[in-house]
């Protein structure tokens, strides 16, 4: 058995069509959103503001706090509880972590930045996308980051080595399947999310994590053209 | 709330202007959009100024309760997400979402919005389940009448979707609709002082004395009331502002 | 060879390479990766000679000493007020601080500041772990008594106030409202209705537009086509003085329907 073509058609090593927005939400000191495929999230930054409950505070910097939610129409099959899951609380966890290493919150001992991330809609990818949408986010709340993060699932589908797998790609039948999201600092290559879930053999993994740098380092580009057009849109949405 | 920026709210509006420049009985620009959400049976998402809300509805096939073995199920769910406004807390809903989603659910449900005998598949054993989830993604008062037009929009737009073998296929919408019968629109109406407003913002709601949320069907016909506020209201009150409700349940019916 | 890979003023976002070369230094808003120099913020960049620094264009305010900020009382202690200063961090307000006249402790403190109170206050401490102390006493800080308070971008307060306070001498001046900038992003403003509106239109379009070029023309363009001149104005106020005692009357009328109920 071979996988020979993509199910959808793509390359390899591309993405689905990627869609990212700075400042969607109003009351929010500051918001992106970013679609790729039919995954689509919006993040929310809050803060810095103050820390409760207060137990929490960390006097040495501000404390990042990730809330990642799929909202209950945002799956493919079943409604979604809504609430927290054991699912979702580990992913607001790794995204915490994805994010951490390039945000400098040591202006604000005590404090806390609330990153609020929304699903309404997925087709797999969705911490990523969540990640991707968080980082978006957090740049456009005047947030010190050294860089963006990036980040896009790889894996292994058969034989081949894919970028951004979607649903159908993780439910394949004719071969094994891993899926690895990754995330990653794209001026250092640095790795700041890495999961895996499936079966892959370590020289693959090797080469899934090099694959995987170029779309990456594409995704930071849209993030940051999102952030640059944000602000060029003000000036033709006041013209109208 | 501050008393003296209460009254400056109170001299604009005796001079029938809002602090956003509205008169009194403006609602902000709004926008419908429908099919939003790909993952959905139907949904819409509704702008109405900074206020933006999506609503989602999921089908899938339960057993009907016992009082009702007729008739599909309705639930209606709304959060007031943290994402959507600093004011907003995480955890489960607390009883302001709750209103929201109940007042919601009272005009579609009263207002015969949805024919549930056409959703009994089996009689006391399988019918259609109609959850529809309202959720702000940006906030600026007036959840109500925004989510209730949201939901009955993406009500409208759902598509039931296939059964196999008695299992829903989520992959394959049909090309039946939900049987919408009624479109009930809901209008809130906020007593400020003397005044009568409509489409309150954050603002505004903060310092509302009293509201009244009507839901009103295509020929008039109240379907749903909610009374809101600290204060009391009038009768005279009422009539007024079940009439300002009606004409404007008018405008937003357009709209659909 | 150094080479510079933006123009002055030019949007720099988070990770973007600024300058190749050992040439150019960083300052605010930049940092040196090897010979690199790249973007740590969202912000407007400044090359001055060799020195790439940047206006940052969003953020929440982090309060600093001298500061003049506008403040709300949100809890009364035992020796003072606790004044939110829309940052992560907010302020006491000491009782030597807080008035000329000597406050007795003990006294009733609700006579000076009361909650929710909006008060023009300054800024004279902030310690290492952000604990902020501010005062009343210097010329100009007050507490506001009734207009509304908006909320702006604090990086854009100096774009509001303008320099030497030409842009918002120009709104005040268009608009006849008073207006006081917060350097905390509060900005309190009181005057006819009509006229308000306008004023926070004008602030709104500044704060949206801050960072592109010739901002001072399109704001006065702006107020002059906009402008409510007192003839109209009159015009409406009749207007609406009929509207309102046709109002009054009628809800004159409705007290009546009430009483003869009661």
């Amino acid at each position: 058995m071979s996988y020979k073509k993509r199910l959808d058609g793509r390359g390899f090593d591309e993405t689905r069509p990627i869609e990212a927005k700075a400042g969607v939400i109003h009351k929010a000191n500051g918001s992106g959103y970013f679609k790729i495929g039919n995954t689509v999230a919006y993040a929310a930054v809050y803060g810095p503001r103050e820390m409760f409950p207060r137990s929490q505070q960390n006097p040495k910097k501000g404390v990042l706090r990730c809330n990642y939610n799929m909202m209950p129409f945002s799956g493919a099959g079943d409604r979604v509880r809504p609430g927290p899951s054991r699912r979702s609380k580990e992913i607001s966890y790794v995204t915490e972590k994805a994010l951490l290493p390039v945000v400098d919150l040591s202006d604000y001992p005590n404090a806390v930045v609330d990153v609020f991330i929304e699903l309404p809609q997925t087709d797999a990818g969705s911490r990523c996308a969540g990640i991707c949408a968080a980082s978006i986010a957090l740049a456009d709340a005047g947030i010190r980051m050294r860089d963006m993060i990036a980040a896009v699932s790889v894996g292994k589908v058969d034989d081949k080595l894919v970028v951004d797998l979607d649903y159908a790609e993780e439910a394949y039948e004719g071969g094994d399947v891993a899926d690895i999201p990754v995330a990653m600092v794209p001026s250092t290559g640095e790795i700041t999310l890495l999961q895996g879930d499936g079966l892959i053999k370590k020289e693959d993994l090797k080469n899934a994590l090099e694959l995987v740098k170029k779309p990456l380092q594409k995704i930071a580009e849209i993030q940051r053209k999102a952030l640059i057009e944000s602000y060029n849109l003000e000036l033709k949405g006041d013209k109208k | 709330m501050n008393e003296t920026f209460k009254n400056h709210v109170y001299q604009a509006l005796n001079k029938g202007l809002r602090l956003d420049g509205r008169k009194k009985e403006d609602f902000r620009e709004i926008t419908i959009e429908t099919g939003v959400i790909s993952t959905a049976e139907g949904s819409a998402r509704v702008k109405c100024g900074d206020t933006e809300v999506i609503a989602g509805i999921k089908l899938s096939l339960g057993t009907p309760y016992s009082d009702t073995p007729n008739d599909g199920v309705l639930s209606t769910n709304t959060e007031l997400l943290p994402l959507s406004n600093p004011d907003f807390e995480g955890g489960p809903p607390r009883i302001d979402a709750i209103e929201v989603a109940r007042v919601i659910d009272r005009a579609i449900r009263e207002g015969k919005a949805i024919d549930t005998k056409k959703l009994c598949v089996e009689k006391g054993e399988k019918v259609w389940m109609v959850n529809m989830d309202v959720l702000p993604i940006n906030m600026d008062g007036n959840l109500i009448d925004v989510g209730a037009l949201a939901c009955i929009a993406a009500l409208k737009n759902t598509k039931f979707p296939e059964v196999v073998d008695g299992k829903v296929d989520y992959k394959h919408l049909s090309k039946k609709s939900l049987p919408v019968n009624a479109l009930p629109i809901e209008i809130t109406v906020v007593k400020i002082k003397d005044n009568f407003i409509v489409d309150p913002t954050q603002t505004e709601e903060k310092i509302l004395d009293s509201r009244l949320t009507v839901g009103v069907l295509e020929d008039e016909t109240i379907c749903a009331l909610q009374k809101g506020g600290d204060q009391p209201l009038t009768q005279k009150d009422v009539d007024f502002m079940v009439d300002l409700a009606i004409k404007k349940s008018k405008e937003l019916r357009k709209l659909l | 060879m150094s080479k510079l890979l933006v123009k002055d003023k030019d949007i720099i976002v988070p990770g973007q390479v600024v300058a190749e070369g050992m040439d150019y230094l960083p300052s605010h808003g930049t940092y040196r990766k090897d010979d690199r120099i790249i973007a740590d913020r969202l912000a407007l960049v400044m090359i001055d000679g060799k020195v790439i620094k940047s206006l940052p264009l969003t953020g929440a305010y982090v309060p600093k000493r001298n500061d003049v900020v506008i403040g709300r009382v949100m809890d009364i202690l035992m020796s003072g007020w606790r004044i939110d200063i829309n940052s992560a961090y907010s302020a006491v307000l000491p009782l030597q601080d807080a008035s000329f006249d000597y406050i007795k402790k003990g006294d009733n403190l609700t006579r000076y500041f009361d909650l929710d109170d909006y008060v023009v206050t300054k800024i004279t401490n902030v310690t290492s772990q952000k604990l902020v102390d501010v005062s009343m006493k210097a010329p100009g800080l007050k507490k506001l008594q009734g207009g509304r308070i908006i909320k702006v971008n604090t990086h854009k307060v100096p774009r509001i106030i303008g320099k030497q306070g030409t842009m918002v001498s120009m709104i005040k001046d268009a608009t006849g409202c008073r207006i006081t900038v917060g350097q905390n992003g509060l900005i309190w403003l009181n005057g006819e209705p009509e006229q308000e509106i306008l004023a926070v239109k004008a602030i709104r379009k500044v704060e949206d537009e801050a960072h592109i070029q010739g901002l001072t023309d399109r704001i006065k363009d702006f107020l002059d086509k906009n402008k409510i001149s007192m003839k109209e104005e009159k015009v409406e106020e009749k207007q609406d003085k009929d509207e309102q005692l046709k109002e009054e009357n009628v809800e004159q009328k409705q007290d009546k329907g009430e009483q003869n109920e009661l």
